[in-house]
C-alpha cells in the first residue's frame, strides 16, 4: 500500500473520530442545559410550598402544584392501570404463543401503534371516551396514557421473553408442565428484569406527555375530585403557566419542567440499576 | 418461541405385541414401530423400530446428525415442540401409543422424563424449588412437606443431597456444572417416571462429573428405563445394557442399522457399517 493512500485513511480517520466526538458533545451539552437552565430558572420557587400548596388565583402570590403532583401520580398509575395488563399479556401472547405469521402482523400493528403521535392519540380518546361520557376526566386520560404505554409495553415484554433460552422452555415442558404454567412460572421469572425495565420506560414516556392530557384531563382548579371530573397534570400546568403573562407562575412552570425531568431521570436511573443487575 | 403442534396420529397399524400383556410387574416398556420424523419438509430419522428393555440402560450411538437426538426427543414427544416438527410411526408405552389422538402429550413428559445436554437449572428458581417445580407446577397445590420428602428422595437418588444439603435455598444457577446436570436428574425423578430419557448428559462435563453421573445412572436402571444418546463410545460400553447404531443414509435421514445387546455390538457386529464405526474408521 502506498504512503499517500495510508496517510489519507489516517486523516480521515481522525476527522471522522472529532465530527462523531463533536456530535456526542453536543447531544449531552443538550441535556446538560436543559436541566441547568430549568434549575436555575425554577429554583426559586422550588420550595416546601410547591409541594404542599394548591395553586391560587390569579394575582394572589404563592401557592404550588400539590394537586398537579399528585394529578400527575393519579393519570400515571391509572395509565399503567389500564395498560400494563394488556400489554404484558400481549407480549406474552407474541413472543410465547403466536405463530411466525399472526405475530409478525400483530408485531407490525404495535410499532405503528407506538408511532402515533401522541395528540392524534388525545383527538382519539376525546372522540370515543370524553364525547360520550359528556366530560373531560381523569379516566379519559388514563386511557389516553394506556393507549400509549401498550405498545411500548407489549414490545419490550416480547423482547425481553425472546431472551429466555429455549432450553428453559423445553425442560418445563419436558417436566410434564403444561405451556401457561410454563411461561408463567419459568419464563416470566427469568425475564422478569426486562419487563421491569421495559414498564418503567413506559412509564417514564407517559409521565411527560402533555398532547393527549390537553383532550381528556383538561386540567382543573381544584384537587383531584374522582375519577370522572377533570384532573390537573404536570405537563398541563407547565403549558399553561409557561404562557401566562405572570412571572410567579412562568417560575413555578420551570420548577415543574425541574420536577417532571427529576421524575424521569429517577426512573431511568432505577431502570440502569435494575438492568445491571440482570441475571439471565 | 413458536411451537408447532401437529403430531396427531392416525396410524391404525400400531399394535402392541401380544406378550406385552403378561408383563405386568415390569412397567415402562417402549416399543417404537416404524417411527419417522420430520423437521418442516426435512426427514431426519425413517422407520425406525425397535422394543426397549425395561429398568436397563440403552445407549443410542451414531455419527453427528444421525437423528439420535431427534430420536429421542420422539420417545416423550418433546420432537413437536420443535419448530416444525412431525411425527409418523408409533411409540408404544405399555402397549399404548403415545402420539394417539386421546393422549395428553403433557401426561406422556410426567411419564417419560428427559435430560438435556447442556444442564438446564431454572436460574430464578433456587436448588429447592428446581427439584420441586415439577410436582409444583403440575398441580394446583402441594403440601410443603410432601416436596420437602420428595426433594430430599430425589437428590438422594441423584447422588447430590450431601453436596447440596446446606445451600437448598441457593440459586441451582449457583452449582458447578456436574451438580446441576445431577440437579436436573433430581428434578426429572421427583415427578417420578418410568423413563428417563438422557440427551447427551454428559458432553458438557469433566471426566470426574462423567463418572459420576455414569455411576448414578447404573444406579437408576435397577428402578428405571433409561435411554442414553451418547457421543461417547467408551460411555455406551461402560454404561449400556443395549446398544442401538443410528446412521445416516444418503437421503441424510437416520436409520437403524443395527440394534442388539452392548456386548454383540460392540465386539460382534453384524453389520459393516456398525464394524467400521466403532472400529473409528469414520464418524
Amino acid at each position: 500500500m502506498s504512503e499517500h493512500g495510508y496517510s489519507r485513511r489516517k486523516w480521515s480517520n481522525r476527522i471522522v473520530l472529532i465530527l462523531s466526538g463533536v456530535a456526542a458533545g453536543l447531544a449531552i451539552m443538550v441535556l446538560v442545559l436543559i436541566l441547568g437552565y430549568t434549575l436555575v430558572r425554577g429554583a426559586s420557587a422550588l420550595n416546601v410550598d410547591f409541594f404542599i400548596h394548591g395553586s391560587t388565583p390569579v394575582g394572589v402570590v404563592g401557592g404550588g402544584m400539590r394537586n398537579e403532583i399528585i394529578g400527575t401520580l393519579i393519570l400515571v398509575a391509572l395509565g399503567s392501570l389500564l395498560a400494563l395488563p394488556v400489554g404484558l399479556l400481549a407480549g406474552i401472547f407474541l413472543a410465547e404463543f403466536a405463530g411466525p405469521r399472526v405475530a409478525a402482523s400483530v408485531r407490525f400493528a404495535a410499532d405503528i401503534l407506538s408511532g402515533v403521535p401522541s395528540i392524534v392519540v388525545g383527538v382519539f380518546t376525546y372522540a370515543i371516551v370524553v364525547r360520550p361520557m359528556l366530560s373531560y376526566s381523569a379516566f379519559a386520560a388514563g386511557v389516553a396514557l394506556a393507549i400509549i404505554m401498550i405498545p411500548v409495553v407489549a414490545r419490550t415484554a416480547e423482547e425481553s421473553l425472546r431472551l429466555v433460552p429455549n432450553s428453559m422452555r423445553e425442560a418445563a415442558l419436558a417436566l410434564g408442565i403444561t405451556r401457561w404454567r410454563a411461561v408463567l412460572s419459568v419464563i416470566v421469572p427469568g425475564a422478569l428484569t426486562g419487563i421491569v425495565t421495559g414498564i418503567m420506560l413506559a412509564v417514564a414516556r407517559i409521565a411527560g406527555e402533555t398532547a393527549p392530557l390537553l383532550f381528556t384531563a383538561l386540567g382543573s382548579f381544584w384537587g383531584f375530585r374522582g375519577l370522572f371530573r377533570p384532573v390537573g397534570a404536570l405537563p398541563l400546568q407547565i403549558y399553561n403557566y409557561a404562557l401566562s403573562p405572570y412571572s410567579d407562575w412562568q417560575r413555578q412552570a420551570w420548577a415543574a419542567a425541574f420536577l417532571l425531568m427529576m421524575l424521569v431521570l429517577g426512573i431511568s436511573i432505577l431502570v440502569r440499576w435494575l438492568s445491571n443487575r440482570r441475571r439471565i | 418461541m413458536t411451537m408447532v403442534y401437529n403430531s396427531i396420529n392416525d396410524n391404525i397399524q400400531c399394535k402392541p405385541e401380544e406378550y406385552m400383556a403378561n408383563l405386568e410387574d415390569k412397567k415402562g416398556i417402549l416399543e417404537v414401530q416404524n417411527l419417522s420424523a420430520w423437521y418442516g419438509n426435512t426427514l431426519a430419522i425413517k422407520h425406525i423400530g425397535m422394543t426397549i428393555k425395561s429398568q436397563a440402560i440403552t445407549a443410542i450411538i451414531g455419527p453427528s446428525g444421525c437423528g439420535k437426538s431427534t430420536f429421542i426427543r420422539c420417545l416423550n414427544r418433546m420432537h413437536e415442540v420443535s419448530h416444525g416438527g412431525r411425527v409418523e410411526g408409533c411409540v408404544l408405552l405399555d402397549g399404548k401409543d403415545i402420539y394417539a389422538r386421546d393422549v395428553d402429550a403433557v401426561v406422556i413428559r410426567q411419564r417419560i422424563g428427559m435430560v438435556f445436554q447442556k444442564p438446564t437449572p431454572f436460574p430464578t428458581m433456587s436448588v429447592f424449588d428446581n427439584v420441586a417445580a415439577g410436582l409444583r407446577l403440575t398441580r394446583l397445590w402441594s403440601h410443603r412437606r410432601e416436596l420437602e420428602e420428595v426433594v430430599e428422595r430425589s437428590l438422594h437418588q441423584a447422588a447430590l443431597w450431601d453436596e447440596v444439603k446446606d445451600k437448598l435455598g441457593q440459586s441451582g444457577a449457583s452449582l458447578s456444572g456436574g451438580q446441576q446436570q445431577r440437579l436436573c436428574i433430581a428434578r426429572a425423578l421427583a415427578v417420578q417416571p418410568e423413563i428417563i430419557l438422557l440427551d447427551e448428559p454428559c458432553s458438557a462435563l469433566d471426566p470426574m462429573a462423567t463418572l459420576k453421573i455414569e455411576d448414578l445412572m447404573k444406579n437408576l436402571a435397577q428402578e428405571y428405563t433409561i435411554i442414553i444418546v451418547t457421543h461417547n463410545m467408551q460411555q455406551a460400553a461402560r454404561v449400556s445394557d443395549m446398544a442401538a447404531f443410528l446412521m445416516m443414509e444418503e437421503d441424510r435421514a437416520g436409520v437403524l442399522v443395527e440394534y442388539g445387546s452392548t456386548s454383540q455390538v460392540f465386539t460382534n457386529p453384524k453389520d459393516k457399517r456398525t464394524e467400521d464405526y466403532i472400529t473409528g474408521r469414520f464418524g
